[in-house]
């Protein structure tokens, strides 16, 4: 391993020079002082050795070399002492392009940029970040994308060699393990002791993390070797990137499940994190028109068109229920799926259905122990741990295979049944809607029509969660028909993804000249508004609608559980979970950062004229928050 | 669920012996007790309901009332899903009778129709 042997001679050479430096200097001043040398010829005379202070060539370069190789356009962070060589490589060696630098106010809001991202470009986003203090900033996001199966790629820095510590703070912000923190809930992570591992660590790192299912990297960039000087050093080499073919289901797994749902008389397809292509959600068109089977759609990715006739989502409880056949396709809660669990005192659940269940998830192929992120067990008759996917096309074929005329007969016929149920469930939304339409608090629903009126002629993209915060308002309303219209949520249902996500997903629709859209809630913006300010400073376009019910409701919800089955009256379930005395002024935080605010918006007649002076900045490449005080849900 | 329907139904509509006379229900009061006793958070703040498929369905529309009172009454003492229960310790009768009062007045809304960015 000759790159190992020359890592190992250019550390210990680097110490031992350093050392020596110290130690001639250390000998040499006493010396002169006894001398009796004035300070004036002290300090035009040189010293007997000069101590090496620069390098044109720090091992820093070497390591943004690796990151260009890997295509990063950006990369995201708190500015941190741990990495500060790697950083200066970044804007002067670098050029501060692929990736340029952008600065956050908050790790947690660098891997959350990173996360949302990824769901829109499908490429990975760099961070930076402390081994120590900021990677504990960081970890909830690390852990929401995990959950998620969004790859980052993490570089730590650390200072793992105790001798050369400089401070105090060295010390405070150095670790022996620093990936140990995240081991739980990321992919692969490494420690290079040399320029050569850290090479080739990061390749096989990026490879890992993009092939499914994906979850993020970390890996530990030592600052010695960063700050090494790597002038006329030789045989540094950056490994080509390749990528895995992720895995697919067997071929006779797949045929068995290709018979099951040509056998079946009343199936059920559930989407759960599935798509990442356009291809995908091609796929499952088609595998759902060739079928006549209607499909529910999960929310997690954007899998199905939601206009599409076989798009049932809104019947999900009825068509489960009836269902002799349910078939996951990377659903993370099948339990969940196809059992009522009680929330009253004592647990209890139910089974909803006798359907046979099938599933196609690459869920088990990541499975950790201490986060348990994994969900209930639910036992299934056909299994398939493999990428959804990856899986498609070739089930598809499978199906293909094994159509007949009769069967495409009786298909046509279990079509022409479902056939004007998807129009059904989007009327009934309209009229849902158009309750409290005049309301004050405004009504969400009211909210999302007066937004989609504005954005429907749009290329328009919602970098927000479109579910269970919005009463899935905008999934009812609006008209979702390609990957990019929403990235999902956060996974792991932690808060203070939403805003920086939200400018990372904006971040990467700037250069396809999207609109995009940020439904945010209050709670979820306070965690780290200051991610408000990294839209400003970079210019990225994003319009931010608060959701403003002054309240982390949720919460509200569940303390008001607590205090019913308690037996004590709900009357005090706002102490601790409220957002309000004072209001959060939420326009002039926005314009405190930079960034036009408008509002509060208190008057659902005030919405369209707000909306519309908003998207006009946001056309010019500004980011606008409006703040708009709306009903809980 | 549908057997404690049906007794809290039978039940209800039976004035108990030495009952009070039954004060008339107080819309305005139903109000101020929809919001205080946390009704809203799920039914939003007319009653026009709360989330709806395919993600976390809960708190259906309330107003304007359809549901009878002996219903709405038999509900809240013992609910299922994820409604937590109301006792009469924390919640009296009248209360209800009140929030059933304020939910028949909230008038019903436009037409889809007349509404145009609903159609």
């Amino acid at each position: 391993m000759p790159e190992n042997k020359d890592s190992q001679v250019d550390r210990r050479s680097f110490l031992s020079g350093a050392a020596t430096s110290a130690a001639a200097i250390a000998a040499a001043v006493p010396a002169a002082l006894a001398a009796g040398q004035s300070q004036s010829q002290k300090e035009t005379e040189p010293p007997a050795k000069v101590e090496v202070q620069t390098t044109d060539r720090p091992g820093a370069d070497f390591m943004i070399d690796v990151f260009k190789s890997l295509g990063f356009d950006y990369v995201c962070a708190n500015p941190g002492s741990a990495f500060r060589s790697i950083q200066e490589s970044v804007i002067n060696y670098g050029g501060n392009s692929k990736p340029e630098f952008i600065t956050c106010c908050h790790e947690e809001s660098s891997v959350a940029m990173g996360h949302g991202y990824f769901k829109v470009e499908g490429k990975p986003m760099l961070v930076f970040a402390h081994g120590t203090v900021g990677l504990q900033h960081a970890s909830m996001a690390v852990y929401n994308a995990f959950c998620d199966r969004v790859p980052v790629f993490i570089v730590l820095g650390n200072n793992l060699n105790a001798a050369t510590r400089r401070s105090a703070v060295d010390w405070l912000h150095s670790v022996q393990d620093a990936a140990a923190l995240v081991r739980d809930f990321t992919k692969f992570d490494d420690s290079p002791v040399s320029l050569a591992q850290f090479a080739e660590s990061s390749v096989r790192a990026y490879k890992i993390a993009m092939t499914a299912p994906s979850a993020p990297v970390v890996l530990t960039a030592d600052a010695e070797l960063s700050e090494i000087s790597i002038t006329g050093r030789t045989g540094l080499t950056i490994p080509k990137l390749g990528f895995a073919a992720p895995p697919a289901g067997d071929s006779a797994s797949v045929a068995a499940l290709a018979a099951m749902l040509i056998e079946a008389q009343t199936p059920v397809i559930v989407a759960g994190r599935l798509a990442r292509t356009q291809g995908c959600m091609a796929h499952l068109v088609e595998l759902a028109e060739l079928l006549q089977v209607p499909v529910v759609d999960s929310g997690a990715r954007m899998n199905f068109p939601n206009r599409h006739p076989l798009n049932l989502s809104g019947n999900s409880r009825a068509l489960i229920e009836n269902a002799d056949l349910i078939l996951g396709l990377e659903v993370t809660d099948f339990y969940g799926l196809v059992n009522n669990i009680s929330r009253q005192l004592e647990y209890s659940s139910r089974p909803l259905t006798k359907a046979k269940l099938a599933s196609i998830s690459a869920g088990d192929r990541l499975a950790k122990s201490n986060f348990q992120e994994f969900q209930r067990y639910q036992p299934l008759d056909l299994d398939i741990a493999a990428d959804g996917e990856a899986t498609l096309p070739s089930l598809v074929e499978a199906v293909q295979r094994l159509m007949t005329p009769d069967k495409k007969r009786a298909f046509q016929a279990r079509g022409a049944k479902l056939a004007g149920q998807q129009a059904s469930i989007l009327a009934k939304a309209r009229t849902d809607a158009s309750y409290a339409w005049d309301a004050c608090p405004i009504s969400v629903a009211r909210l999302c029509s007066e937004l989609w009126a504005q954005i429907k002629n749009e290329d328009w993209c919602l970098a927000s969660q479109s579910g269970t915060f919005v009463s899935n308002w905008p999934l009812r309303l609006w008209d979702f028909d390609r990957p990019y219209r929403h990235i999902g949520g956060s996974g792991g249902a932690g808060m203070g993804y939403g805003a920086p996500a939200a400018v990372g997903a904006a971040l990467a629709n700037k250069k396809h000249g999207r609109l995009t859209v940020n439904i945010q809630t209050d709670g979820d913006l306070m965690y780290a508004p200051g991610v408000l300010w990294t839209a400003a400073h970079h210019r990225i376009p994003l319009l931010t609608i608060m959701h403003n019910n002054r309240a982390y409701h949720q919460e509200l919800m569940e303390v008001q559980i607590a205090a019913n089955q308690h037996n004590r009256g709900i009357d005090r379930a706002h102490i601790g979970t409220t957002i309000d005395d004072p209001n959060i002024d939420y326009a002039k935080l926005a314009q405190s950062m930079g960034m036009m605010g408008i509002g509060p918006i208190e008057q659902p007649g005030d919405l369209a004229s707000a909306i519309r002076r908003g998207i006009e900045t946001v056309k010019r490449g500004e980011p606008v928050l409006i703040d708009v005080v709306t009903q809980p849900r | 669920m549908k057997t404690l329907l049906a007794i809290a139904l039978t039940f209800a509509s039976v004035p108990l012996a030495g009952q009070s006379p039954v004060k008339a229900a107080d819309a305005e009061n139903g109000k101020k007790l929809y919001v205080a006793d946390g009704c809203y958070q799920c039914h939003g703040r007319q009653g026009q309901g709360g989330s709806s498929a395919p993600v976390g369905s809960y708190g259906p529309r309330l107003a304007p009332a359809k549901l009878p009172l002996e219903a709405l009454r038999a509900y809240v003492r013992h609910p299922s899903g994820g409604m937590p229960p109301y006792t009469a310790k924390v919640l009296p009768d009248a209360a209800i009778d009140d929030i059933y009062a304020f939910l028949k007045s909230v008038p019903a809304p436009p037409p889809v129709k007349d509404i145009p960015l609903l159609n």
